[in-house]
């Protein structure tokens, strides 16, 4: 069974084209996805680490805080990601260089990953800021001021009674926007980064085997897209326990 | 202290729990307290009355500082908390432990849904008070027990009728081992036929000598347990005194009226 299956990446075979090592674009193709997978997983992290700092700072902050959060997800939510990935990809590293510059230094080269991480984590921040406030809204008061009432100091009660009721409410929408994260990353191709879409545009333009590379990216986009919504389903399982049974109200 | 009402000069030597003084609170330009004070010494019921909008709820709240007085003085045990002049508490950390020393208990409960019974008793004496685990959980075995629910410790709070979240809640109020207790009408979200098990464990309570401030629409337990009546009216304390007297022999027209209304 497993030598058949093998036998299918010989060159000639059906899919002989994804063969590991030259002329076969295996190694280049799964290169590729796990490019994806860095900046999509990276890029999520920091959108979460945003996130919870934006909503707590929007319904918590003071005013100034507030208001700089406000204008962040507006402006992030409101242009195309692609015209944001071209300015910051473009004129961040500009106007870091140019300081640097002015102070004396030399230029630098940002890292491609960081500056493809950075990029789409600011847009995700933006997203999950909104995500995750709806659902600090959705926890019943009632249960705040409780924890409240017992003397705990603000930190733990965000720890210990906000944040696990919310991410029961806030999963759904964690689990929409992980799956936009990654198909975001293809964003990155016009840019030069060489995450699965540009490699694959690569290997179809040498190949000229266009049908071929894009319904392989495309079977392992959705790969991915199935295997996290287990992931999801499996956390917002965990995160329900204690809660009524809604019928298919658990994916 | 079943005889210290009777010989008036031992209640008095009792020290006082929890005392307010001339407590203001607005909301806005609504002004919900004008004035208001209770002493509460160790051991005493107050049960505080009086119509929805009366300030009853909000009163208590500014015991454990769940609202901010507009102005006043709190007194708990012999320890004043320092306040602003807006009213606000001037150390947060002072606040902390005063609410340290308050069993709260909600008209709608607010046990925490993501914890089993258990965990909701073992919360507070765990994480804030710092008493081990295997303690806690011996301790709230027994208040358990002691309210009845000695079968529920495994069960999320969604799965339980609504007189047994309330009787957890008190439980859970009783492991902090509190000073005193804070009832905000702990019955008013309750069906009907729920209320009594509920009354019954607070009755209890009660005849051990706990120190509780009760807000109440049960006139005729508040009559059964407290030791001090107090009828607010419009934010103004418009009568108080012992059961008997309030509730036998009310003096002011609005008491009167308000007691016919809920008979």
């Amino acid at each position: 069974m497993l030598a058949y299956l093998t036998s299918l990446f010989e060159p000639g075979h059906a899919l002989g084209l994804l063969a590991w090592s030259p002329p076969g674009w295996g190694q280049v193709f799964l290169t590729g996805l796990l490019r994806t997978m860095e900046i999509s997983v990276g890029a999520y992290t920091m959108g979460l680490v945003i996130g919870v700092i934006g909503a707590f700072g929007k319904l918590y902050g003071g005013e100034v805080i507030r208001d700089l959060f406000s204008i962040y997800t507006t402006v992030v939510r409101a242009v195309p990601e692609l015209v944001e990935i071209l300015i910051l990809f473009y004129a961040v590293p500009n106007v870091i260089n140019q300081v640097l510059v002015s102070m004396g230094h030399d230029r630098i080269t940002l890292p491609q990953l960081l500056v493809g991480i950075t990029v789409l984590g600011v847009v995700v921040g933006a997203y999950m800021t909104e995500v995750l406030r709806g659902a600090i809204l959705a926890v019943p008061h009632g249960q705040i001021e409780a924890a409240r009432a017992y003397g705990m100091p603000p930190a733990m009660v965000a720890r210990r009674v906000t944040m696990p009721q919310m991410l029961m409410n806030a999963l759904p929408g964690m689990s929409n926007l992980w799956l936009n994260t990654n198909k975001d990353t293809a964003l990155l191709a016009v840019i030069g980064f060489n995450e699965l879409t540009l490699t694959t545009a690569q290997a179809a333009g040498s190949t000229k085997a266009y049908f071929f590379f894009f319904f392989a990216a495309g079977v392992l986009y959705m790969i991915i897209s199935i295997l996290s919504g287990r992931v999801f389903a499996f956390f917002e399982r965990r995160s329900r326990k204690g809660q009524p049974q809604i019928r298919g109200g658990v994916i | 202290m079943p005889d210290a009402s009777i010989q008036g000069g031992a209640a008095a030597k009792r020290p006082d729990a929890i005392r307010i003084e001339n407590l203001h609170k607005s909301f806005g330009p609504l002004e919900v307290l004008k004035g208001v004070s209770l002493t509460a010494r160790e051991g005493d019921v107050v049960a505080i009355i009086g119509g929805s909008g009366s300030g009853k709820s909000t009163m208590l709240r500014c015991i454990n500082f769940l609202e901010t007085p507009t102005s006043g003085r709190i007194t708990i045990g012999s320890e004043e908390i320092a306040l602003k002049p807006d009213g606000s508490p001037a150390n947060r950390k002072q606040i902390e432990q005063l609410r340290r020393s308050l069993g709260m208990v909600f008209q709608n409960f607010n046990l925490w849904s993501h914890r089993t019974v258990m965990e909701n008793l073992i919360e507070v004496p765990v994480h804030v008070l710092g008493v081990p685990k295997a303690e806690a959980i011996a301790r709230a075995e027994k208040l358990l027990a002691r309210v009845g629910l000695a079968e529920k410790a495994d069960v999320y709070p969604a799965f339980m009728s609504g007189g047994q979240q309330q009787r957890a809640a008190i439980a859970r109020a009783l492991a902090i081992e509190p000073r005193a207790m804070l009832f905000d009408e702990p019955t008013s979200a309750l069906d009907p036929e729920l209320v009594g098990e509920v009354l019954n464990v607070i009755r209890g309570l009660a005849d051990e000598g706990r120190t509780m401030i009760l807000v109440t629409h049960e006139m005729k337990f508040a009559r059964e347990v407290s030791s001090h009546v107090i009828y607010l009216h419009n934010g103004v304390i418009e009568e108080e005194g012992p059961p008997e007297q309030l509730f036998g022999d009310p003096k002011s027209e609005r008491l009167k009226q308000f007691l016919k209304s809920v008979a």
